[in-house]
């Protein structure tokens, strides 16, 4: 269970975060979707330690994050863009994250998929931005452990097919009950995937239940009609 | 932190810097001791060539590994391992990369001319020295500057700055203090800024040990009648320590309220 309890964050005059309370039970699979400035990074780099709220707490599987650096066992995360250091191989890179997890790492199933054998012994700055993206995702998915899973545009950048195997990969993960967080604007990708949905809006909490229930209450069959409506109801209340 | 020590290490280990550094120490310390008539002469040269290098170097370096590394830092940073431990050791691993090539750099030249078993071993021993301490120094002061800027080009404009304040502003500041002041007592003024100045500080240190009055300045004559050699290579010492000290407490205090 992931709580979030009063949360602020200000970068200098901005406020990003405007109080946010929400508890994310265990198992389910939540979007994170906002306009552009609303907020979704912030929460998201709040929840890991890179950006330290003003007040507010985040308890993770009943422990605050900010006083237990330990917690951040149980994630994995994927940057949306990585630059890892460039003189070292795909395989001393995957050696130093076992390294500095202290965990082996369940990476063959990814090479596999993303057909990364030729890759293993290449300098970092000799691959595609295409194959640096996906030894982005081996890296940061590859610790099969974790129970959750947290997402920042994951599938920018990727082929159609790498694209599907990701997806397939994260099916698989939520029929095994992990908690998986994803922060994206490809609603097609939602739908595929979240059964829940976090609309931020202005650093706020606009809307937060199950994407089934969002579609009821606008009377939508597909989610980018009833996200429109949502913003097209925030214009006509601000003027 | 041990881990990001090693990683941070080995990646400056085989990086292209790594032997530019090594290579430049190394033709410098080789043509000065091949030019040079005695080897305290040769010491000296070098310790003015490393007293304006090192500085610009290390700062140099710190600044661009840690902006080149700034993402995967973000990386790091949402692993299950201290922030104090991924930049400290971070800071430590580009120190010690730096170290190391100076070292080598300096080193091989004197190893090969037979340094141990000649008497000048101490004041050459002082020199390499000195050498590590402002590369700590000067790394830390960099490392703390683009922790502070998140912009880039300021960051470096920042250091850039830095690095001339201690080399050339800093000189010219005292001498007008001097000249303006020079009807009042001013060794306790010129002793403390002195220490505040980490450049002058290794110079006085290599000086005291050397014995050139002629070359110490005013800053180093007035250390040497305020202090004898031992209380002046002592308290020069400690005050470089505390400069790398004092660093790292700011580095620390830094990291834990940075956004990233």
């Amino acid at each position: 269970m992931i709580k979030i309890q009063n949360l602020r964050k200000s970068f200098g005059n901005l406020e990003v975060l405007k109080n946010i309370n929400i508890e994310i039970p265990n198992t389910s699979s939540l979007a994170i979707l906002g306009p552009n400035g609303s907020g979704k990074s912030t929460l998201i780099k709040s929840m890991l330690g890179l950006v330290i709220p003003n007040s507010g707490n985040i308890i993770i599987n009943n422990q605050l994050t900010h006083k237990n650096h330990k917690i951040k066992k149980q994630i994995s995360y994927l940057p949306q863009s990585i630059q890892f250091p460039e003189n070292i191989t795909v395989n001393e890179l995957i050696k130093m994250m076992e390294d500095i997890r202290n965990e082996k790492a369940e990476y063959t199933y990814w090479i596999e998929q993303f057909e990364l054998q030729n890759t293993l012994t290449k300098k970092i700055k000799t691959l595609s931005g295409g194959t640096k993206q996906k030894v982005n995702i081996m890296i940061a998915l590859m610790f099969d452990k974790t129970e959750y899973i947290i997402l920042d545009e994951p599938t920018v950048g990727l082929d159609p097919i790498s694209r599907i195997k990701l997806k397939e990969w994260l099916y698989q993960k939520k029929s095994q009950n992990k908690t998986i967080l994803l922060c994206t604007h490809i609603l097609s990708d939602i739908e595929d995937i979240c059964d829940t949905l976090l609309f931020l809006l202005d650093g706020k909490v606009y809307y937060f239940g199950t994407i089934q229930e969002l579609l009821e209450s606008f009377n939508e069959n597909k989610l980018e009609n009833a996200i429109a409506k949502i913003l097209t109801h925030k214009k006509s209340n601000i003027a | 932190m041990h881990k990001i020590i090693k990683y941070t290490f080995f990646d400056l280990f085989r990086s292209k810097w790594f032997l530019i550094i090594a290579l430049f120490f190394l033709s410098n310390s080789w043509g000065l001791l091949y030019f040079s008539t005695s080897l305290s002469k040769a010491i000296l040269s070098i310790l003015h060539v490393n007293i304006f290098v090192i500085p610009i170097l290390s700062a140099l370096l710190a600044s661009i590994y840690f902006y080149n590394s700034r993402n995967f830092i973000e990386l790091l940073i949402s692993l299950p391992i201290k922030r104090s431990a991924i930049f400290l050791g971070q800071y430590l691993g580009i120190s010690l990369s730096i170290s190391l090539a100076i070292l080598l750099g300096l080193g091989i030249p004197f190893l090969i001319y037979g340094i141990f078993s000649d008497s000048e071993i101490w004041n050459f021993l002082n020199l390499i020295m000195n050498a590590i301490l402002l590369t700590f120094i000067f790394s830390a002061i960099s490392y703390n500057i683009s922790l502070l800027m998140n912009d880039k080009i300021k960051g470096f404009g920042m250091v850039i700055l830095m690095l001339l304040m201690f080399t050339i502003i800093y000189d010219a500041v005292i001498l007008i203090l001097l000249l303006i002041f020079k009807d009042y007592p001013l060794e306790k003024l010129s002793i403390i800024l002195t220490i505040l100045n980490p450049i002058d500080l290794s110079r006085i240190n290599t000086l005291l040990k050397l014995d050139v009055s002629a070359l110490m300045g005013y800053t180093g004559a007035v250390f040497n009648k305020y202090f004898n050699t031992f209380l002046g290579t002592f308290i020069s010492y400690t005050s470089l320590f505390l400069w790398i000290f004092l660093n790292i407490i700011f580095l620390l205090s830094l990291v834990r309220k940075k956004d990233f």
